[in-house]
């Protein structure tokens, strides 16, 4: 540990949530899902909901999200997280339970299930980190790589007569019924991870309403893939994917 | 001025830089030195944070712990936010 | 007012039916203490999804037509991970779709019970019974070395019955198991005696994700090991597991004594076998019937135990010979092992049967002369 200044007097005002194991994540410096994976425990912690908690994580680069989440967990084949968290939702009607899934594990080969859990209206939360590209195979193009990104399997860039659109699968999902909040967010700014974190929180407080589906994308980064520093990659991301990925709300629950 | 510190984990710091964007002090900065991971790490390189957690809440490794000086007693500790 | 309380649950007892199999192995999952089912229709097992929808507000179970065989049995492995009681059932395309979920959830140690109606294949196929997912049951089915449990009902009784013993086994071995049929179990009508309900107690599962107590570490529900010493200890404890499994082997011997030629079917084609076996009997010649009754674990020493008496075997599938591979492992080259096979969703005959029998007792004739 290092320390430039006494702490002598002073309290501590942050500090790692206990629902995050002590594990040292396996991310590239300056990937978006560390911070993802710490406010939602920082939420899951404040909230003394542990105990009643139980998460899915995926396959891609957060398919160890469970050595650092301090909570039950089952790993999901690819795509599949939202139909196993509808298997544990289903059995468990009064826990909180939450899927986590990147862009190629949501958007490509589990948009099925993504679509369907969603139109049921599961009451869980899906969170939903979109960087565009997929990192842990090596940087090939995902569902939602913007068009003219250069990728390992679009290494002339995206083009839509090869390769398709960018899918905006969050907007997609907005229009069914079963969803009850949905929202895309961010985490390249300390203004941008305290809005998640309020995203989070109402997430988790709807859970128990039983009133449908919260889905919280996260526009994030992938210096390794995108082959930037992660200040470049922030600063490509807001630049080249915000336009595209407007952060906002993109559904929010009626007021009684 | 507020006063506050900054602890840095540099085991697991991988000196991405995010927390010296973020910080409005500028008092973070990278070390000559690297850790056993042979990343460069984050340190306080100015002794002027004032503990506004902006570095921590960037900081995708959960490296950071951050320190205030207990604000006046004019202010109730309801007001406080603790974390966020 | 009505008297309410005039309505007896006739559930609690034992109860004698004339069901449609599928039906039956419905009613029986409820009375076994079902707390789940995920299901997507498919020929010719639907009749399994629309009984438990029918029957769902009468009793405490979930039941969930999914968008697709993946996604039916990926809930699986969701409810199965957080400690449920929980089954899904398809028809041979169906069950191919869910082979990723199955390596799974045998690798992640998740009980659930699977059933497979076969039909006929491959590809689409068709809608009539077949045995054509022998080597997919009892070899794996999916990626990595892993084995089900399989068992193999050749009456309506049966598919009541294993329904049971099923998520019996299920639990005790934390393994998925097999029920595999055909389309003309699922769909034919027979007298079925069914277990009453709350026959079958619920084990404890400490591992399930039920969310964390302060009193304990979090449970974890994975496949994946990336250093490959863990991944082999994890291969290791499976094999393990499946040597134990060696002991639940369940084979009935039918017919004469001492016999001279032996047949080996499951299903519905022992069945057959056996009316062929009676007509034998006619002729002169002594044949008995071997029917696995689980196909995995294999009865291979009974088998093995027969080449002292009998002469020559058969094996009779409705397929294009894949039982008779585990059959010839069994005889060891000490006897001459035959096939007679229909595919495509064809039904031997007792009579083709009959013909393979009487061609090989002519064969034996003109040897031994």
């Amino acid at each position: 540990m290092e320390s430039a200044a006494t702490t002598n007097h002073m309290e501590i005002v942050y500090e790692r949530p206990v629902t995050l194991t002590d594990t040292p994540m396996h991310y590239c410096p300056g990937c978006g899902h560390g911070v993802v994976h710490r406010v939602l425990m920082e939420v899951i912690n404040e909230m003394g909901i542990q105990d009643r908690t139980v998460g899915v994580a995926p396959v891609g680069c957060s398919v160890f999200a469970y050595n650092y989440m301090n909570v039950d967990m089952q790993e999901a084949a690819h795509g599949r997280a939202s139909a196993v968290a509808t298997g544990i939702k289903r059995v468990l009607p009064e826990k909180y339970v939450y899927s986590y899934q990147g862009d190629g594990d949501l958007a490509a080969i589990g948009t099925g299930e993504t679509i369907h859990t969603v139109n049921r209206g599961e009451n869980i939360l899906m969170i939903f980190i979109n960087n565009a590209i997929y990192g842990m195979t090596g940087g090939q193009m995902a569902p939602t790589s913007i068009l003219g990104q250069v990728t390992s399997t679009t290494p002339y860039g995206r083009k839509s007569d090869l390769n398709g659109f960018p899918l905006k699968i969050t907007d997609l999902v907005t229009q069914l019924p079963g969803a009850y909040y949905v929202t895309r967010q961010s985490v390249h700014t300390a203004a941008a991870v305290r809005k998640l974190k309020k995203a989070i929180e109402a997430s988790f407080k709807y859970q128990p309403l039983k009133k449908g589906t919260c889905f919280i994308e996260v526009v994030s980064n992938c210096p390794s893939g995108w082959k930037m520093t992660p200040i470049e990659a922030n600063a490509w991301m807001e630049k080249n994917m915000f336009p595209l990925y407007p952060i906002g709300d993109l559904k929010v629950p009626k007021q009684n | 001025m507020i006063r506050g510190t900054v602890l840095i984990n540099r085991d697991i710091c991988k000196g991405c830089e995010l927390c010296i964007a973020a910080c409005p002090q500028d008092s973070l900065g990278l070390s000559d030195q690297i850790n056993r991971h042979g990343y460069r790490y984050v340190q306080l390189v100015q002794d002027n944070c004032t503990g506004c957690i902006n570095c921590a809440l960037v900081c995708p490794d959960c490296a950071i712990t951050v320190y205030q000086e207990p604000r006046a007693k004019a202010k109730s500790s309801a007001q406080r936010v603790p974390a966020l | 007012m009505e008297p309410t309380s005039q309505r007896v649950d006739s559930s609690t007892q034992a109860e004698t039916r004339l069901m449609k199999g599928n039906e039956a192995l419905a009613e029986a999952a409820i009375r076994s203490g079902m707390q789940a089912y995920f299901g997507y229709p498919i020929t010719p097992q639907s009749e399994i999804l629309e009984y438990f929808t029918a029957e769902a507000p009468k009793h405490n179970f979930v039941v969930l037509q999914a968008e697709s065989e993946l996604a039916a049995i990926n809930m699986v492995y969701g409810a199965g991970g957080a400690g449920a009681r929980v089954m899904t059932s398809s028809s041979s395309p169906g069950i191919s779709l869910m082979q990723e979920g199955i390596s799974y959830m045998a690798s992640a140690e998740i009980p659930c019970l699977v059933v497979n109606v076969q039909r006929g294949g491959p590809g689409l196929g068709t809608i009539q019974p077949a045995q054509g997912d022998y080597f997919q049951a009892t070899k794996g089915g999916g990626h990595g070395d892993y084995r089900l449990l399989v068992l193999a009902p050749a009456s309506v009784q049966e598919m009541a019955d294993f329904v049971f013993d099923g998520f019996r086994l299920a639990d005790k071995y934390r393994t998925p198991v097999l029920i595999l049929a055909d389309g003309a179990l699922g769909q034919m009508m027979e007298k079925v005696v069914l277990p009453p309900s709350g026959s079958l107690p619920f084990i404890d599962k400490p591992w399930a994700t039920t969310g964390k107590p302060a009193s304990r570490e979090r449970n974890i529900l994975t496949s994946l090991h990336m250093e490959p010493e863990k991944m082999e200890e994890i291969n290791v404890k499976l094999q393990d597991k499946y040597r134990k499994m060696q002991q639940e082997v369940r084979y009935e011997v039918i017919g004469a004594e001492n016999p001279e030629m032996v047949i080996v079917a499951f299903g519905l084609t022992a069945r057959i076998c056996l009316k062929a076996i009676e007509l034998a009997k006619e002729r002169g010649i002594k044949v008995a019937l071997l029917r696995p009754i689980t196909l995995y674990p294999f009865p291979y020493d009974a088998i093995a135990r027969l080449t002292s008496t009998a002469y020559a075997f058969l094996t009779v599938e409705m397929n294009a010979g894949q039982m008779v591979e585990d059959v010839r492992l069994a005889v060891n080259g000490k006897r001459p092992v035959y096939f007679k096979g229909r595919m495509g969703g064809m039904i031997p005959s007792p009579e083709d049967v009959l013909l393979e029998i009487e061609t090989i007792a002519e064969k034996q004739q003109t040897t031994t002369v």
